[in-house]
Order: C-alpha cells, then sequence, then structure tokens
C-alpha cells in the first residue's frame, strides 16, 4: 500500500469517526506527506462545519410566495375533503332510502299476507 | 435556523393539529436556513427558490408523518434535500451544462494562496468556490454529512442512493475538495505504508 491510497482513511480521521490502525498511525507519525494531507483535510472539515450556522437570505417576497402557495393547496385539501363528504352523504342518502323502501314492502307483504290468512279461515 | 426548542414545538404541535397560523410560523422561523441549504445543494438562487417552496409544500402535506423523534428542523433539512434531489435530476435531463465529475478544476494557487498561512475566511471563501464547482451529486453528499451532519443513512435514503453509495461519493467530494484547495500535495512523492 502507498501512502496516497490512506487519503480515505485519513479523511474519516480528520472527520473524528475511526481511528487509525497501528501500522497506518506509526506510517504517519513518520510521513510529512500524509501529516500535511490529515492537516489539510482537519482545516476543510471545520471549515465546512462553521457552515452550518450561516444562513444567507433569501431576496425579499419567498416567505410571502411559500404562503400563498400552501394557501393554495389548503384550499385545494378542503374543498377535495368537502367534495367527500359531499359524496359519502348522497351514496348514504340512497343506501338509506333504499332500506327503507325494502322495509317498507317487506311490511306491506306481510300484511296481504296475514290478511289472506284471516279470510281464508 | 433560528430555533428555540420549546416554542417550535408547540409550534409543530399545532400546526400537526391543523394551526395554519402555526405553520405560517414555522415556515418564517426557518426559510432563511431552508434557502441556504437548498441554495448549497443547487447552486443557483432561483432553483434554491423553487426547491424550498416545494419543500415547504411536501412539509405542509407530510406534517401528520413527522413524528418529532429528530428535530423539526432536521425532518425539514431531510425534505428539502429529497427536494434538491429530484429537481437537480430533473433539470439534468433537459440541460447538458454541468461539470463531468472527471474534469479537474483550475489550480486555484493562482487567485489565492491557500497553503501555509491562510486565514480561515480565506479558506472558507476558496471552499465555498470549490463546493460550487463540483458535480452535484457530489455536492450533496459533502454538504449534508460535513456541513449539515446527517447521517450516511438519512443521505443515502434522501438522495435515492445505497449507503455504500453515499460513502464513496462523501469520500471523492472530499478528496476532490482537498485536491482542489491543495494541489501541491498531489506532487509530493509517495512512499510505501
Amino acid at each position: 500500500m502507498r501512502c496516497d491510497e490512506l487519503d480515505v482513511q485519513l479523511s474519516e480521521v480528520a472527520g473524528g469517526n475511526v481511528e487509525l490502525s497501528r501500522p497506518v498511525r506509526r506510517h504517519v507519525e513518520g510521513c510529512l506527506r500524509c501529516q500535511a494531507e490529515l492537516v489539510q483535510y482537519r482545516r476543510i472539515l471545520g471549515v465546512l462545519r462553521s457552515m452550518r450556522i450561516e444562513v444567507l437570505e433569501p431576496a425579499p417576497g419567498l416567505i410571502a410566495e411559500i404562503l400563498t402557495q400552501i394557501e393554495i393547496a389548503g384550499e385545494r385539501t378542503a374543498i377535495r375533503s368537502l367534495l367527500t363528504n359531499h359524496k359519502v352523504a348522497y351514496f348514504g342518502g340512497i343506501a338509506a332510502a333504499t332500506a327503507a323502501g325494502a322495509a317498507g314492502a317487506i311490511l306491506v307483504a306481510s300484511r296481504t299476507r296475514r290478511s289472506r290468512v284471516s279470510l281464508a279461515s | 435556523m433560528n430555533e428555540s426548542p420549546d416554542e417550535m414545538t408547540e409550534l409543530v404541535a399545532a400546526a400537526r393539529e391543523g394551526d395554519r397560523d402555526a405553520f405560517d410560523e414555522l415556515v418564517r422561523r426557518t426559510t432563511a436556513g431552508t434557502y441556504t441549504l437548498a441554495l448549497r445543494l443547487t447552486n443557483n438562487e432561483e432553483d434554491a427558490r423553487d426547491v424550498t417552496q416545494e419543500a415547504y409544500l411536501r412539509a405542509y402535506r407530510g406534517l401528520k408523518n413527522y413524528r418529532g423523534d429528530a428535530q423539526f428542523t432536521t425532518w425539514l433539512y431531510r425534505i428539502t434535500a429529497n427536494c434538491a434531489s429530484t429537481f437537480m435530476t430533473t433539470r439534468r435531463r433537459h440541460r447538458h451544462d454541468e461539470v463531468p465529475e472527471g474534469v479537474e478544476f483550475a489550480d486555484l494557487r493562482a487567485q489565492s494562496e491557500v497553503e501555509g498561512g491562510a486565514s480561515n475566511a480565506e479558506l472558507r471563501d476558496q471552499l465555498e468556490w470549490a463546493l460550487a464547482q463540483l458535480p452535484p451529486r457530489l455536492r450533496a453528499v459533502v454538504v449534508l454529512r460535513d456541513v449539515y451532519d446527517l447521517p450516511h443513512e438519512a443521505i443515502a435514503a434522501e438522495l435515492g442512493i445505497s449507503v455504500s453509495a453515499a460513502k464513496v461519493r462523501l469520500h471523492r467530494a472530499r478528496h476532490k475538495l482537498r485536491s482542489t484547495l491543495y494541489p501541491e500535495l498531489d506532487e509530493v512523492e509517495v512512499r510505501a505504508v
């Protein structure tokens, strides 16, 4: 293995994720190239981490645009749920009317049968 | 993102119950941070605005799925990363002006000496430039991991790649950044380990 192949390990060590194995550590301790590479990765990762707290302000108007989009999305959802509720009410009404009709028919049929039986007797 | 944990938790809880004012307040408090991430991922102000808008729409629609096991902003970062990835993939199909992965960048030493005693501010400027030159697929991974500290698993999930692919991309991105900022090291003779 050559020391330029330690690139991945050195970047991970700089990121604080892993420790070097003993032979690799011994090599790095005696190799100025690897030491320089490790320092460079540490500096780069340090600056990258510091970027997290930086905030870049968007051009004015973005928040208003987002809130408008959400308003529209909210209205669409409300209309959809209203339509769904109407559909449920409509089909529910039809089902109730059908059930009532069927019950009425059964009642009439049973009364007719009872009156025929009493006439015959 | 300017976030007081208790207030944010209350706002998120209210928004999940359907309180639109609470969600609007969450948008106001987090927009700059979300936009910053979107800009770092897309490297274009107009694209960043589109990605930010799409991220909030998805957040609004998916708020009921937010379980509160991560910070709200972390959840939002993940949505933003996913939106940016989708956006960049779609755009790549229509445009072909991205920098191919194999292309080497210009030697930055001509613009400013970064080696040795360069200050953090100088290095930071150089790094911003180098990040902008990375191919989007590499830039996304290094920004999400090394700037925003998202775990490899989350990055892989949001970018639609495997965890091992995310790790490989991270190492490629770090290597490119280092060799762009410190090209002289690549000229130093290597030794056997």
